[in-house]
């Protein structure tokens, strides 16, 4: 795989960092943004993995399944705090968690 | 024999956890027999020790039960020392706080809180034979504070009378004083030898610089005066007279006041290791202390006042001894004092409590006939303390001004006119409630109003005695005036220690060396630095002699002025005796003034610096938090942001940091 190749892929996964990460920062409903917090570990995950093969080294690869386990864990976790305020409040937004604050 | 060390003080602390838990089930009289038996035993065991200890190395054993603190260099072990000085100290104390027990199983009867009463005797007992037989001055210290505590709660016994109980406040706070340089004397210890157990450092003084020395011995000292009522922090003993009579007998008479004395005789290596101007304070305090009180003594009318001052009196003898280098001297005056004066307390609080609680020496008088066993142990009693030969106060006191004179005759001088003094006023005292005519009871009317008049002219006093006749009114009216004898628990311990008032004097009878048995059982204590006496057969003749003319004049004295009525007694007591030299009043003008302004000071700079400080802390965070929780706004974005930029700024530092 030539340097230019590797390029275009940390650039693909810069670009899925920041869509992600603007997601998360300008959307309301909490769904999207999971789905964007979700867009910016696969963008880690495609970076680890062409890092892992530039430097050709196998570690890159192995840190993507713990990335994708922890990633699973925390979907549920997050799916979960959804449903739950969805059936408080239907149609709650994140920032109606507001009542939260400190 | 010796190993049974451990239960002097285990058996009375035995004694005051059963009373402290279960004393209200137990009841009276069982609670005072249990408080009685505990120290009696432990006086048995100390007799069992003392055999013991004839046996060992120079009369002296050293038992460690357990390590206390441990900290770095800083040891403290709960240990034990007895050799012959405490072994002394705790034959007495057990065996007169025995003694009082007793004698408080009928003062007390009928009293609401009798088994907390022997509660505190107990716990007195134990911090006072921890006081005597620790092996390192923190347990001393520790003993220290127990009395002192066990004092407090003792004058204050009967706290209903608001006097009562801040006379035991003013004990307690007086007592500070002494305990605040007591404490600084530990931390002196500690630094200049490194240990602070009497059998490390006392062996070391002698090698230590003369000023260490010197400021160790003056601040023990401090602590000394403020426990055995010196000048200037005698002031609490005479209002600690507001507990009941055993208490004054025990606490302020025999024991736990000599606490100073004892500190003092154990240290005495470092004394002799300091500049010689300590022993010459030493001296004159107690001399000026012992002349002091015995004036003030002239001229009090409470029976237990009288023997109040007189105990501040005798005391100051003990600290003249210290001075003067006489330690053995001052143990001796110590123990005989423990005796007379527990005798003449205890005497004392018979005719209290034959007289229904009448205090007031005016209304007694011709009270040997009705109370024969009190008068005539009073009366032995009141011969020892007035130094008449062969009683053991004589030959104590003599003991102590031989050695005074041996370092300047003024001191000698000076000790002699107490001595005459103290026999006047003693004879006083028994003239005027043993002889005489009775100013008791329906008889007492005339006089009453008689005295009365004559000194209602007296400016000065006349509010007093307005007081007497008014009482005097309400007791002939109930008719409840009529003195009787007190039963055998309070008569026995009068007969026992009479029997020791009286002969007590052998133990160290100045004749021949042989007969010195006290001054050769303190020599491993004391024998390097005990001043050396060689009183050749005259000398010692004419000075006995002259203690007799001394006090057989005293009592002449007293004779002629209470029975023969020749000189009006108004011209010896006079007011300026009467208040105490106006010391008290005095330090209540100082407080109340200058002092007062002082403290405002004091208050208003902890009010404006340093609470000024604290709270303004607190604002400053309170200020701050109030304008930081504007960035926790409950936003999820605002979060994500702030960790995106927390990122950032990271990155970019370690970027900086980081060369490749």
């Amino acid at each position: 795989m030539g340097s230019n190749l590797s390029l275009a892929y940390l650039m693909l996964s810069a670009i899925l960092f920041v869509i992600g990460g603007v997601g998360v920062l300008i959307r309301r409903n909490p769904l999207v943004m999971i789905m964007c917090v979700e867009l910016m570990l696969n963008a880690v995950n495609l970076s680890f993995v062409t890092f892992g093969k530039m430097l050709d080294d196998i570690s890159g690869q192995i840190i993507v399944f713990f990335v994708m386990v922890v990633a699973a864990a925390e979907v549920v976790i997050g799916l979960a705090l959804i449903v739950a305020m969805a059936r408080r409040r239907p149609g709650a937004t994140a920032d109606d968690l507001r009542t939260l604050r400190g | 024999m010796v190993g049974l060390v451990w239960l002097l003080p285990a058996l009375p602390l035995a004694g005051f956890l059963l009373l402290v838990f279960f004393g209200r089930r137990i009841g009276e009289p069982r609670a005072g027999w249990i408080g009685t038996g505990a120290v009696a035993l432990s006086f048995v065991t100390a007799c069992l020790v003392f055999v013991g200890l004839w046996s060992e190395p120079e009369h002296t054993y050293e038992l460690s039960l357990f390590q206390w603190i441990p900290a770095g260099h800083f040891n403290v072990d709960i240990g034990i020392l007895l050799d012959p000085l405490s072994m002394a100290m705790v034959l007495f104390i057990t065996g007169i706080a025995s003694l009082i027990h007793l004698y408080s199983i009928g003062y007390m009867h009928g009293d609401s809180r009798f088994p907390r009463f022997f509660t505190y005797l107990n716990l007195f007992v134990f911090s006072m034979l921890v006081l005597v037989l620790g092996n390192n001055l923190v347990l001393t210290f520790l003993g220290w504070e127990g009395v002192g505590a066990c004092s407090y709660f003792l004058i204050a016994f009967w706290f209903e009378k608001e006097e009562n109980a801040s006379a035991g406040k003013k004990a307690f706070i007086t007592n500070r004083v002494g305990d605040w340089g007591f404490m600084i004397a530990i931390f002196m210890t500690f630094f200049a030898f490194g240990t602070v157990t009497y059998t490390q450092f006392l062996p070391m003084a002698p090698g230590l610089a003369q000023t260490t020395a010197t400021f160790i011995a003056l601040m023990l000292f401090v602590g000394a005066i403020g426990k055995s009522a010196q000048i200037p922090l005698f002031i609490w003993l005479p209002d600690a007279m507001a507990g009941p009579t055993p208490v004054s007998a025990l606490i302020h008479a025999a024991t736990m006041v000599t606490a100073g004395v004892y500190l003092l005789v154990r240290v005495n290596p470092i004394i002799a290791a300091s500049a010689s101007w300590i022993p010459w304070m030493i001296a004159i305090v107690g001399c000026a202390t012992a002349f002091l009180a015995a004036t003030i003594a002239l001229a009090q009318q409470d029976i237990k006042k009288v023997l109040a001052y007189s105990t501040v009196s005798q005391l100051g003898y003990m600290f003249l001894a210290i001075g003067v280098g006489g330690y053995s001297a001052a143990i001796f005056h110590m123990i005989t004092h423990a005796f007379f004066k527990a005798l003449l307390f205890l005497g004392a609080g018979s005719v209290i409590h034959g007289m229904h609680d009448e205090q007031d020496m005016r209304r007694m008088g011709a009270l040997r006939k009705i109370m024969p066993v009190t008068a005539v142990t009073f009366i032995i009693g009141w011969l020892a303390i007035a130094g008449v030969p062969p009683f053991s106060g004589f030959w104590s006191k003599d003991d102590i001004l031989a050695y005074a004179l041996h370092k300047s005759p003024i001191l000698y001088v000076f000790g002699l006119i107490t001595a005459l003094l103290t026999a006047f006023y003693m004879s006083r005292l028994v003239f005027r409630v043993f002889y005489g005519d009775a100013r008791w009871g329906e008889s007492a009317e005339g006089e009453l109003a008689n005295l009365n008049a004559h000194t209602a002219t007296d400016a000065v006093e006349s509010g007093d005695h307005a007081d007497v006749y008014d009482d005097g009114d309400a007791h002939a009216g109930h008719g409840a005036a009529h003195p009787h004898e007190s039963k055998w628990p309070m008569l026995v311990p009068l007969i026992v220690l009479a029997f020791f008032a009286a002969i007590a004097g052998v133990l160290n009878l100045p004749f021949t060396e042989h007969l010195e048995f006290l001054n050769r059982w303190l020599e491993p204590v004391v024998g390097e630095n005990q001043a050396h006496l060689s009183l050749g057969g005259v000398q010692l003749t004419v000075e006995l002699l002259i203690s007799t003319t001394i006090a057989l004049l005293g009592i002449f004295a007293a004779y002629m002025v209470y029975l023969k009525k020749k000189v009006d007694p108004r011209r010896i007591e006079l007011p300026f005796f009467a208040n105490g030299w106006y010391i008290d009043q005095g330090i209540t003008a100082f407080m109340g003034g200058i002092g007062r302004k002082g403290f405002e000071l004091i208050a208003m700079f902890d009010k404006v610096v340093i609470d000024g400080a604290v709270n303004g802390v607190g604002r400053a965070t309170r200020g701050g938090a109030s304008r930081l929780r504007a960035i926790e706004n409950g936003y999820v974005r605002w979060y994500a942001l702030m960790i995106g930029v927390g990122a950032v700024l990271i990155v970019a530092f370690v970027m900086t940091q980081v060369s490749f």
